[in-house]
C-alpha cells in the first residue's frame, strides 16, 4: 500500500512539474500585463487581440502562424508521397545496398539539428540557392522524409506479398494494383507518418533558423527567438499557446479514449 | 526509388561533405588547417566544449536518475493501467520547446532563484526527460514477466530481481534513451541562452554565432568536431545495443 502511494506521489510530482510552465502560461493568458509574471487582473483581451488580428508590432506573429502551417503542410505532405515510395524501394532491395539506404536514412534523425541546420545552410550557400521559403521548405522535408520511411517500412512487412501479386493475376495494371491494394494496406503507417512529420516541421526551431536566409521569413519558433531575444514575449504569444494546448489535449484523449474502447470491447468478444 | 536516394544524396550526404570541405578550407578556397587548429589553441572554445560535455553528461545522468523509476513505475502494471498517464508525459513535447523554456525561466525568476548552472540543468532535464522515459518505458513494457518470475522463483528478492534481471535487459532503451539526449543537449542553443541568462554558452551556441557573422568556416571545423564526437558515440553505443524496434509515437 505505502509502496503503491509512493509511487503514485512520484509520477504526480513529475507530472506537476512537467506541466508548471504551461500552466504558468495559461494562467498568464487571461491578464493583459505585458511582461509574463504580472498580474494585471482578469481579462480576455489578449485573446480577442489575437482573433481579430489586433497583434500590437504589426500582423508579424499571425504571418509567422500562416508560414508554420504552410511549411508543415507543405513539407510532411511532399515527405509521405515521397517517403512512402522509398520505403516500398527500400523494402525491395536486398542486402549491403539495402543496409547502405537504410544508413542513409537514418542519418538525419540521428544528427543533432544543429548539424543538420549547418550542413543544410553550407549546401544552399555552396549551390548559390537564395535562401526563403524554398530552402526552409526542402530542409524540412530533408529531416521528415526518414520518419516517414520508418512509419510506412512495418507495415510493408506485415504486408501478406501475395495480394499485390493477386491482383495482378485477377487482371490489374501495376497502377491499379499499387492504389487500390498497395496504398489502402500502408494507409496507417502513412497516416503516422505524416502526423509525426507535420509535428516534426511545428516544432523545428534549428534548420529553419539556419536556411530561413536573409528576407525575414519568420515560422513561429524563429519569431519566438527573436522576440525573446529583443526582450519581452508578445503578450498574445500566451493565448496562442494555451489554445494549441488545449487542441491537443482533446485530440489526444479523444483518440486514446476511443481506443481504450474499443480494446474494451474487443476483449469483451 | 532512384529520385529518393539522388535526393538524400544531394540533402544529407552531400551537405555533410561540405562541412568537412568547408572545415579545411579559407575565405578563397585554399586547403588549411586554420580552422581546426584554432579550435585547439583557443581557450574559449575549449571551455564552452568541455562545459557541453559536462553539461550533457550530468543532464544524461539526471534524466536517467529521474526517468528510470518512473518509466518502471508507468510500465509496471500495479502502480499504472492507463496509458493516459503515458500520454500526459509526451504531451509537453507537442508545445513550442522555446516557449516552455522561456516560461520556466520566468518561474524561476519570480522564485527569486538566479539563472545560472542549476537553472539550466533543470531546463535541460526538463525538456529531455520524456526522451529518456519513453524508450525505457516502451522496453519495460513488453518485457517477459516470466522472466522476473522465474528469478523470484529461484529464490532471489525483490532488489535482486531489478538489478540483475529487468535493469540488464532494459538496457537497450537506456541506451537509446542516452542517445535521444546526451548530443542534443550538447548541440543546443537558444534554450541555454534562455535559461542562465547568456551567462553559460554551450557548444550549439558558438556553431550558431561563427555562422551567424560568417565566419562558416570556422562554424564548419565546430560542426566537423561534433560530427566526430557523434560518430564515436554511436559506434560506442551500437556495439552494445541489439537491434530493437520501437515505434515513435
Amino acid at each position: 500500500m505505502m509502496k503503491k502511494f509512493f509511487a503514485k506521489a512520484y509520477i504526480y510530482i513529475l507530472l506537476l512539474l512537467l506541466y508548471a510552465p504551461l500552466i504558468f502560461i495559461a494562467v498568464c493568458s487571461f491578464t493583459e500585463a505585458k511582461v509574463l509574471g504580472n498580474w494585471t487582473g482578469f481579462s480576455t483581451r489578449l485573446y480577442a487581440n489575437l482573433f481579430s488580428n489586433a497583434v500590437e508590432g504589426g500582423n508579424s506573429l499571425i504571418a509567422a502562424i500562416y508560414n508554420t502551417l504552410i511549411i508543415a503542410l507543405v513539407a510532411a505532405s511532399v515527405s509521405t508521397l515521397f517517403g512512402t515510395f522509398a520505403a516500398i524501394g527500400i523494402h525491395n532491395m536486398h542486402g549491403a545496398r539495402k543496409r547502405a539506404v537504410q544508413f542513409m536514412n537514418s542519418i538525419p534523425m540521428v544528427n543533432p539539428d544543429v548539424i543538420t541546420g549547418v550542413s543544410l545552410f553550407l549546401l544552399f550557400i555552396f549551390l548559390h540557392f537564395t535562401q526563403g521559403y524554398a530552402s526552409v521548405t526542402l530542409a524540412h522535408i530533408t529531416f521528415c522524409i526518414p520518419y516517414v520511411v520508418l512509419s510506412v517500412l512495418p507495415k510493408l512487412t506485415q504486408m501478406n506479398p501475395n495480394i499485390y501479386e493477386a491482383a495482378l493475376d485477377l487482371g490489374a495494371t501495376p497502377r491499379q494494383a499499387f492504389w487500390k491494394v498497395m496504398v489502402p494496406e500502408l494507409r496507417p503507417g502513412m497516416i503516422s507518418g505524416f502526423i509525426l512529420a507535420f509535428t516534426m516541421s511545428l516544432d523545428d526551431f534549428a534548420v529553419t533558423f539556419f536556411t530561413r536566409g536573409t528576407i525575414g521569413l519568420e515560422t513561429l519558433s524563429t519569431y519566438i527567438y527573436t522576440d525573446a531575444r529583443k526582450g519581452g514575449l508578445t503578450p498574445e504569444l500566451r493565448p496562442l499557446m494555451t489554445i494549441i494546448f488545449v487542441i491537443i489535449l482533446i485530440l489526444l484523449l479523444i483518440t486514446n479514449i476511443r481506443q481504450m474502447r474499443a480494446a474494451r470491447r474487443a476483449a469483451v468478444r | 526509388m532512384l529520385p529518393y536516394v539522388i535526393f538524400m544524396a544531394i540533402f544529407v550526404v552531400l551537405p555533410l561533405l561540405l562541412i568537412l570541405v568547408y572545415a579545411f578550407q579559407d575565405g578563397e578556397g585554399h586547403f588549411t588547417f586554420e580552422y581546426i587548429s584554432k579550435f585547439f589553441s583557443d581557450k574559449d572554445s575549449l571551455s564552452t566544449f568541455a562545459v557541453s560535455l559536462e553539461v550533457a553528461i550530468e543532464n544524461t545522468f539526471f534524466c536517467i536518475l529521474i526517468g528510470y523509476p518512473a518509466a518502471w513505475i508507468l510500465a509496471n502494471k500495479k502502480y499504472n493501467r492507463s496509458t493516459v498517464t503515458i500520454i500526459l508525459f509526451i504531451l509537453p513535447m507537442w508545445i513550442n520547446a522555446l516557449i516552455r523554456t522561456l516560461a520556466t525561466a520566468e518561474l524561476f525568476s519570480m522564485i527569486e532563484i538566479p539563472l545560472g548552472k542549476g537553472t539550466l540543468l533543470y531546463g535541460m532535464a526538463y525538456d529531455y526527460l520524456p526522451f529518456m522515459i519513453y524508450p525505457i518505458y516502451n522496453i519495460l513494457n513488453r518485457m517477459d514477466p516470466s522472466y522476473a518470475e522465474a528469478a523470484e522463483d529461484l529464490g532471489a528478492n525483490q532488489w535482486q530481481v531489478f538489478w540483475k534481471v529487468t535493469v540488464p535487459l532494459s538496457m537497450p532503451g537506456v541506451l537509446s534513451g542516452v542517445m535521444m539526449v546526451f548530443m542534443p543537449t550538447v548541440s543546443t542553443f537558444a534554450i541555454s541562452e534562455f535559461l542562465t541568462n547568456n551567462k553559460i554558452k554551450l557548444f550549439g551556441t558558438i556553431i550558431q554565432e561563427n555562422i551567424n557573422s560568417s565566419t562558416w568556416n570556422y562554424g564548419a571545423a565546430l560542426s566537423l568536431i561534433m560530427l566526430i564526437i557523434i560518430g564515436i558515440t554511436t559506434l560506442l553505443s551500437n556495439s552494445k545495443e541489439e537491434q530493437t524496434e520501437g515505434g515513435l509515437i
